[in-house]
């Protein structure tokens, strides 16, 4: 079995801002980001959507670099960027022929140091956001199912239950004095990780990373929102209209113990056992088999992201889109065969042994691509900033693995007796509005 | 403050460039016609690869529609020696995906896995080209689940706007059909797919590019016992009746009752990626809405937050192309978007880009096409792009110097060529009480319902 060895240098700079480097010298292009500990459940209670309005003002100018002139340098420097928030972290990455690394990181250390927005930006921003949550959740068939469903039923805790897109009254709430605030608090270097992928020699990386952002100032050490929720003791339903889609569908999830902990690692597995795409059982049983399901779905952390990118309570989810001749009901007792079949017979050796090797070479495309490949080592990038970040360790990614690759057939099947049970779980259903629906 | 920290109010210049080295590749064109692309790529211990037969929807025309699409779905449940759970349990052993899938103009086997296992995929690929079964109870679960997909298409405003403009512009022809109808899906029989996969799955039609961390010699040996004995014959391709001409601007509108937003879509004729023309669109579409920093982003999404997702798309098919403009926005500014759209294709039309404009833009491509060097699926893309179309050889190695021997006098042409606004279909789906009257502002309305009935 061959084993990726990935160069990983790092450094912390005076004002605590972290420093990654991991060098690939084959192709001459470099990805470079920038990840703030700030995601949108750490977001201001009351300021639902917050952390993603803000998102948007970062691209809107800072001291030396104006409306737009971000977007041009990256574009015409020959690269690409974006920028996303997530559970924990938000990021902003760009992906450049190697010759524009050091404009690159220019450009982020001068939105780090001053950003420069006005009203006028977040009016901008606000109309711009508002139709990015209508194209994605309101105008579309199963918009938001189950990544906005989910939380409100199956958390407690404000900071997990939040619409994390924000209610529309929330943003017209925010006002430029909240945007400063929020870029105050967490956007400073010391809550900050920067990461350079690919074509940079790791010495000369760090000095430009010293020469441009080591003059930053540190800020106060940001609050951290308490994301702890209380233990659940009896299972939780929700029923959301279906507005658009003619299918009804529904999803489940159940609470996962801590990161890291040796029940944790069995779960992941008991995970790729149920999903784990057509071969997964749950794929197999209620679309391939009892054919009351056209899709199913789902993991830990489903559909933002997976088991290394998130720094506190999460879910696995499961996604069924069902056929309106089944009842939910129905699909839910599918489910729950499914589920039960692992509880009482565990996995077959052959079988564990199959999703270790596909979870390795997962992992392997997941590091090298995303995005489409264009944004190379995106996912590279997003797991050195996470063990960065909420583990103070970028070189856990050369031993991320080997937790799950020492699971057994009995944890696996202790791990789902324990955890895949009703009292740990909530439900929500999407329900069509009306047959064929518009 | 740190010592060597300084902050500085110009952004550095760009430092020298690192020549950009396409990796060597091997073509080899097997004794039955399969023509094999192998690249080296050692980022990451796997491979990845497309084999894809010259044949989608289109050349079931004028039989049935969707045709292609429903054979690449039934394909991967079943071949005369193993069931469909063999099929995906024997992938997930070797830590493979593979993924089948058909457009209007070809039908693609994906795949990608562990190096280590190279030669167990590359005999399942082969397999499943070669040797499908089509079982009978997995064809009618295919069938079924087709139905149920296309009641969400039809609820989706981005699907329902594409159809209708596909309609609009192809008429007649089959590149019109962006999916079958109920009926026509109740009416696909086995035969039909069996038929279909006969004549197009065929080694003669067919290329396979890989890229990936192996030796190109042993990987050409391991294709060559897993497609040996393969031959069949390159099957015709059909004559299609022309689309109609345009002349004029036509407008439509899909009915959405209710709808929180309008999908705006504006398209007209143009080009495949054959046609001399297409490197000076595809330089013009960057300037105009193809990039972030574009006209159309800093006009209606930057300056007056019309839409979140603005972009412009010049679509090669391989008969025929089609440019079209895209945004979803608020219902009471769609009329308002439509005049931006024009406004902006009207300028590239006729006033020349300036140097910097058009340098930036040539920067752009060329960078964003270099990123594709990076990754194994990034690489592979490019190369099923440039042999899937039949591309010059140096199609990869020259893009670069083609782009940036571009003038804003080629773009222009380009623009007044195939920004052909005087002559547009006009889209727009959504809430028609709020939107009909703002879409006759551009021409006389015709109404449909999302089942493509005229209401």
């Amino acid at each position: 079995m061959s084993k990726l060895q990935i160069p990983v240098e790092h450094a912390t700079l005076s004002n605590g801002l972290r420093v990654v480097i991991s060098p690939d010298r084959a192709a001459p292009v470099v990805t470079v980001g920038v990840y703030y500990h700030i995601g949108f459940r750490l977001e201001p209670r009351g300021r639902s959507g917050f952390a993603h309005l803000f998102e948007h003002m970062m691209f809107q100018g800072s001291e030396n670099a104006g409306k737009m002139m971000h977007i041009r340098l990256v574009n015409s420097s020959g690269g690409v960027l974006n920028g996303s928030t997530r559970y924990d972290v938000t990021n902003y990455f760009q992906s450049v022929p190697s010759n524009a690394l050091e404009r690159m990181l220019w450009l982020e250390a001068d939105r780090m140091r001053a950003l420069r927005v006005d009203d006028e930006n977040l009016r901008n921003q606000r109309d711009v956001v508002k139709e990015e949550v209508k194209v994605n959740v309101f105008n579309q068939p199963y918009g938001g199912f189950p990544w906005l469903d989910i939380p409100p039923v199956a958390n407690r805790n404000w900071a997990n239950a939040h619409n994390f897109y924000g209610d529309f009254s929330d943003l017209d709430a925010a006002t430029l004095a909240d945007v400063r605030s929020f870029f105050k608090t967490y956007y400073a270097p010391n809550n900050a990780v920067l990461l350079m992928l690919g074509d940079v020699a790791p010495q000369e990386g760090m000095a430009l990373a010293r020469r441009h952002f080591e003059n930053i100032p540190a800020g106060e050490p940001p609050p951290r929102a308490d994301v702890n929720e209380p233990p659940q003791l009896e299972e939780r339903r929700g029923v959301v209209d279906e507005k658009l889609g003619a299918l009804p569908a529904l999803a489940v999830a159940y609470h996962l113990p801590p990161r890291r902990t040796p029940e944790w690692y069995a779960l992941a597995l008991a995970d790729l056992a149920l999903h784990g795409g057509r071969a997964g059982r749950l794929y197999r049983r209620l679309v391939l088999e009892k054919q009351v399901a056209l899709e199913c779905d789902g993991g830990v952390h489903y559909p933002m992201g997976d088991v290394f990118d998130y720094d506190g309570p999460m879910l696995m989810v499961t996604r069924i889109l069902h056929k309106a001749e089944f009842s939910a009901d129905r699909a839910l007792s599918e489910f729950d065969a499914a589920v039960a079949e692992l509880q009482q017979q565990g996995i077959g050796d052959g079988e564990l042994e199959q999703l270790k090797i596909k979870l390795r070479s997962d992992f392997y495309s997941t590091i090298e691509g995303g995005m489409g490949g264009y944004i190379p080592r995106f996912g590279l990038m997003h797991y050195l900033a996470c063990f960065t970040l909420f583990d103070d360790d970028p070189k856990l990614v050369n031993s991320a693995l080997d937790g799950f690759l020492e699971v057994t057939r009995d944890r696996v099947q202790a791990a789902a007796q324990k955890y895949l049970v009703p009292a740990n779980r909530a439900i929500v259903i999407r329900r069509p509005v009306k047959d064929g629906a518009r | 403050m740190a010592a060597g920290s300084e902050v500085r109010s110009a952004a550095p210049a760009l430092a020298a460039e690192r020549p950009v080295v396409w990796p060597a590749r091997t073509v080899r064109t097997l004794a039955n016609g399969l023509q094999v692309v192998l690249a080296e790529s050692r980022t990451i211990p796997k491979l990845t690869g497309q084999l894809m037969f010259r044949s989608g929807n289109a050349a079931a025309w004028p039989a049935t529609a969707g045709l292609a699409e429903i054979t690449s779905s039934v394909v991967r449940t079943g071949t005369d020696s193993r069931s469909s759970r063999q099929i995906e349990e024997g992938l997930r052993r070797i830590g493979a995906d593979l993924s089948c899938s058909a457009g209007s103009d070809s039908s693609v086997i994906a795949f990608s896995g562990l190096v280590e296992y190279s030669s167990p995929l590359l005999a399942l690929v082969a397999e499943l080209a070669r040797a499908a079964s089509f079982p009978p109870g997995e064809f009618e679960r295919e069938r079924r689940q087709r139905l149920d997909e296309l009641k969400i298409e039809r609820a989706t405003p981005g699907f329902l706007a594409g159809e209708r403009l596909r309609v609009a512009l192809f008429g007649a022809h089959p590149y019109a059909i962006v999916a079958p109808t109920p009926a026509q899906v109740e009416a696909w029989t086995r035969e039909q797919l069996r038929a279909f996969y006969a004549a197009h799955y065929s080694p003669a039609n067919a290329v396979m590019v890989l890229a990936g961390d192996f030796r190109p010699a042993e990987l050409l040996g391991a294709i060559e016992k897993c497609f040996d004995g393969w031959a069949t014959p390159a099957p015709q391709r059909p004559a299609f009746p022309p689309p109609p001409v345009a002349r004029g601007r036509s407008v439509h509108l899909v009915h959405l009752p209710g709808a929180v937003q309008t999908q705006v879509l504006v398209g007209n004729f143009g080009i495949t990626r054959k046609h001399p023309d297409w490197l000076a669109l595809t330089l013009a579409n960057s300037i105009y809405g193809g990039a972030f920093n574009s006209r159309l982003v800093r006009n209606i999404r930057e300056q007056k937050g019309y839409t979140y997702s603005p972009r412009s798309t010049p679509h090669p098919l391989h008969d025929l192309g089609f440019f079209s403009v895209s945004a979803a926005v608020r219902n009471e500014v769609a009329s308002a978007t439509l005049i931006e759209i024009f406004y902006e294709l009207d300028l590239m039309r006729s006033v020349p880009v300036g140097a910097e404009e058009l340098a930036d833009a040539q920067n752009y491509l060329c960078g964003v096409f270099s990123l594709g060097l990076a990754t194994q699926e990034g690489l592979s893309g490019q190369l099923a792009t440039t042999y899937l179309n039949e591309l010059p050889e140096d199609f990869l190695e020259t893009y670069r110097e083609k782009i940036r021997a571009l003038t804003a006098d080629d773009v222009q042409a380009a623009a007044q060529k195939y920004f052909d606004s005087p002559n547009s279909c006009i889209v727009v789906a959504g809430d028609r009480e709020q939107v009909e009257a703002q879409a006759a502002q551009f021409g006389d309305v015709t109404v449909y319902d999302a089942e493509g009935k005229r209401i």
